[in-house]
């Protein structure tokens, strides 16, 4: 190794000295440690210490940081379908430090992939891989891709929506190599689907594996490093320095500088909330966790870590080519640019050689950045994106229905209007796939926030794993199962919103925003509203007796008072006592008020003579049962079989029953998710502190 | 010789946790999906009849290596009738281009995956130019007493030809 000149530390004979010396010398006498210590530290730097030597010591660095935390979160980690989100939550939100462990863990991976670029950029320029250093650029290149494998592979183990559908892509590419794809795609899946084993290996890989092997090979890495010496820059500028301290000193400061800017990642959202004066929440600092993984469940944010998107991006550019432009495009040409790289040593032999090299590489890091740039800007353009200029194009598409005839008769068949149109049009879809996008990441920010709240919850998770817990939550499925099974006819939305006019004029029955609240009931008891498109304005009722009675009857002052109205109203509430409604509270309202509203609603003169109410003596089946109106059950009922007696016998509009099959067939809506549906209707759900 | 037997019996002392360990690591080869079997999705009725594909998701038992799970939603349809016509066509909503969850896109009427941009039409042909190297995956369907059965299975994705996972 290196021809020492240091200061000369060994054992020397005649030991003098005090206890500790003595301890220090019996181990020197049978290990030599002071002379392999010497060896490691008096190495030899030609032309002094640089700052662009660094880069390998902060990798090391890196990758230390990586074993002392990754060992740590092994230690509570679980890798199993039903508990791995689950134990990543509990590292992430309720153990102490576990944020930072895991933030720490997070946000270095991403450093020593940025890391590894300027570490290869920097042997490539200096032309570190010639003779004799070859065989150690080509271990560089082996631990290169150790470090991507272990990114690659980590990115799964929370088991969180992003993490599922993300793999699920990378998975189904490894299916693409030719003759062991499938093979190979489904030994690292661990089985025909994902589940347990895909974890287990995975993590096997992760934190086994692939770790094992790369200290394996960052030891003979860094053997044959020093075998070689350093790679001097030319021309020397200094005199010769010594790795310690020298070196050491301007690694140490580089070290210092990625984990500033590693914490600096961690802790900016804290420091944001600060200068908004919010509170600091620790678990929501670091590393994300999303929704667990749920198949059944699209994942439209599905995203691979940002120094992959690159690759996913480039898949993009082989529209069009067929199964032949997958397989290039994440199989041949990354395989050929690794391959290009492994060449580099004997390319670089020539001088011409060795600049080509540098510029491949730089070709590459801007192509990867490039193509980053544009899978961000297409994923982000609707933000940037003036929506007012397309209104145009999209109101010819909706009107048209996009029939491409009918868009060219609309233009006057006038070729360079249509032409105009169509990269309009064009835009218009990558802005509103942007759009969808967006919305995605918003839903998957909601559904993520408030998996973490449900499994806060005192009664914990359950077995079954967090998953039971999003799909026994009114919150997460109702406004999917409204939006499948209700949204086609009825509205929910807030009507005092700003897009609430629009979205209740296409609707074609009720808005059921706030279904059952005193809010609800007033507007039902409201000549004007009650035949507009709120209530019964688009729909058969709207000839119906309620619209007159309501419209006709209680306008007359003599008959309903406003007193008596609001009082009905508050009975009405009280009978479904909607969770969210604080009028509902019975306790809260005037006792009188609600007898006095109990009594109107029974009475046979008024809503009596149509509607069951209370004790009254009138049948089902004319108009619906009154009593218990809007409160769970009632609710369940209708949603299954709105022709029931209690509900719409004879005057039901166009409403499905979706809790009730004929003979022998499947429901549209099971039990459970009529349930769900109710729940959410009413606001009934686990609301967090 | 010494140098024989000490390498052979070096080698075999070493090959046999390989041996063992490969043997067990490559058991996942073994394992097979459920088969192909007609899970019943709907009723017909609840199928649209105008021509706009409607989501459903399939419920079946599954097995997870040592967890079994009783009635789990395992993937999701698309089933689509033309208007009129009681024909029920259904198809995956896994993407045959890299696995993602394809989505109905209703107010352009064709369907969209929201990973790499592959959409295709309503019937769920291919919309050129496409990431997507075949058309959208259909199932076979079964149409019995107004109930839909699908025979659920899982496509080898990235590939032009459509071919059953076993």
């Amino acid at each position: 190794m290196s021809s020492a000149s240091g200061p000369r530390t060994g054992s020397e004979p005649g030991r003098r000295g005090g206890p500790l010396k003595k301890l220090a010398d019996f181990f020197d006498d049978r290990t030599g440690y002071r002379a392999f210590v010497h060896e490691a530290l008096y190495e030899r730097v030609p032309g002094g210490a640089r700052w662009r030597y660094v880069w390998g010591s902060t990798l090391v660095f890196a990758f230390i940081t990586q074993v002392i935390t990754g060992l740590v979160l092994w230690s509570s980690y679980s890798a199993s379908a039903q508990t791995a989100w689950e134990s990543v939550y509990y590292i992430q939100h309720e153990m102490a430090g576990g944020w930072l462990v895991r933030g720490l863990h997070h946000v270095m991976a991403q450093a020593m992939v940025v890391l590894l670029a300027l570490h290869l950029m920097q042997v490539v320029i200096d032309g570190a891989y010639r003779a004799p250093r070859e065989v150690n650029f080509w271990l560089g290149l082996i631990l290169m891709k150790l470090v991507l494998g272990m990114a690659l592979t980590g990115y799964l183990l929370p088991w969180d929506q992003k993490g599922y559908w993300a793999t699920r892509v990378a998975t189904n590419l490894a299916g693409l190599v030719p003759m062991i794809g499938p093979s190979l795609q489904q030994l690292v899946v661990g089985g025909p689907d994902y589940g347990h084993h895909t974890l287990t290996r995975f993590f096997a890989l992760h934190a086994g594996f692939l770790p094992g092997t790369l200290i394996g090979f960052l030891v003979i890495h860094l053997i044959l490093f020093r075998k070689h010496g350093l790679c001097a820059k030319q021309p020397l500028k200094k005199p010769d320095s010594m790795f310690w301290p020298d070196q050491v000193l301007k690694d140490v400061v580089a070290m210092l500088a990625v984990l500033a800017v590693v914490m600096g990642v961690i802790l900016l959202p804290a420091v944001r909330a600060m200068v908004e004066g919010r509170p600091i929440v620790p678990g929501e600092l670091g590393a994300e966790l999303g929704a667990p993984a749920d198949p059944s469940q699209p994942y439209a944010a599905a995203r691979p870590e940002w120094y992959f998107l690159f690759l996913f991006q480039f898949l993009k550019v082989f529209e069009g080519w067929g199964a032949n432009g997958e397989f290039l495009g994440a199989i041949v040409v990354p395989g050929a640019v690794l391959g290009m790289m492994f060449l580099m040593p004997l390319i670089g032999r020539w001088n011409l050689g060795h600049r080509f090299n540098v510029l491949f590489t730089f070709a590459i890091l801007v192509g990867a950045g490039l193509l980053t740039g544009i899978a961000l800007q297409e994923d982000y353009a609707a933000l940037w994106a003036d929506r007012e200029a397309y209104a145009d194009a999209e109101q010819l598409i909706e009107e048209t229905q996009n029939d491409p005839e009918k868009i060219a008769t609309a233009l006057g068949n006038d070729e360079t209007r249509l032409a105009e149109f169509q990269a309009k049009a064009h835009e218009l879809e990558a802005i509103r796939r942007s759009e969808a996008f967006l919305s995605a990441v918003q839903q998957a920010e909601f559904d993520a926030h408030r998996a973490v709240e449900l499994a806060g919850r005192p009664e914990r998770i359950p077995p079954g794993g967090a998953l039971e817990l999003i799909r026994n939550d009114p919150l997460s499925q109702g406004p999917r199962l409204f939006a499948q099974h209700c949204a086609s006819c009825h509205a929910h939305v807030d009507p005092t919103l700003e897009e609430a006019p629009a979205m209740l004029a296409a609707s074609s029955a009720a808005n059921l925003y706030g279904f059952g609240s005193a809010e609800w009931a007033r507007g039902l008891l409201d000549p004007e509203a009650v035949v507009g498109p709120a209530y019964f304005g688009n729909t058969a009722h709207a000839d119906g007796d309620m619209v007159s009675y309501v419209t006709d009857d209680m306008t007359d002052a003599d008959t309903w008072s406003d007193e008596q109205i609001e009082a009905v109203v508050l009975a009405l509430a009280a009978e479904a006592a909607v969770v969210s409604d604080e009028s509902a509270d019975v306790e809260g309202v005037d006792a009188d008020r609600l007898e006095q509203g109990r009594a109107l609603l029974a009475d046979e003169e008024r809503c009596g003579s149509c509607h069951h109410a209370g004790e009254n003596e009138t049948e089902i089946g004319y108009a619906p049962d009154l009593a218990g109106w809007g409160n769970r059950e009632w609710l369940i009922g209708i949603i299954s079989d709105p022709n029931h007696e209690r509900f719409y016998p004879e005057t039901n509009d166009r409403m499905p029953s979706f809790g009730v099959a004929e003979e022998g067939g499947v429901p549209a809506l099971s039990a459970a998710e009529v349930g769900l549906l109710a729940d959410w209707l009413r606001g009934d759900w686990y609301r967090g502190e | 010789m010494a140098k024989l037997v000490a390498m052979v019996g070096g080698g075999l002392a070493t090959l046999t946790p390989v041996a063992a360990g490969v043997w067990m690591s490559l058991d996942p080869l073994r394992r097979k999906s459920a088969a192909a079997t007609f899970l019943p999705i709907a009723d017909v009725s609840s199928v649209p009849d105008d021509g706009m594909p409607r989501q459903f998701p399939v419920i079946a038992d599954r097995t997870d290596a040592w967890t079994g799970f009783a009635a789990e939603p395992i993937g999701a349809v698309y089933l689509r009738r033309e208007a009129g016509s009681d024909t029920v066509q259904a198809f995956t909503a896994t993407c045959p281009h890299a696995g993602c969850f394809i989505e109905l896109d209703q107010r352009d009427r064709c369907f969209r995956c929201p990973c790499h941009n592959s959409s295709f039409t309503l019937d769920g042909g291919i919309v050129s130019p496409s990431p997507s190297p075949r058309a959208m995956d259909t199932l076979e369907c079964e149409v019995r007493d107004g109930r839909v059965s699908v025979k659920w299975e899982n496509f080898y994705s990235g590939i032009e030809a459509k071919e059953a996972r076993p």
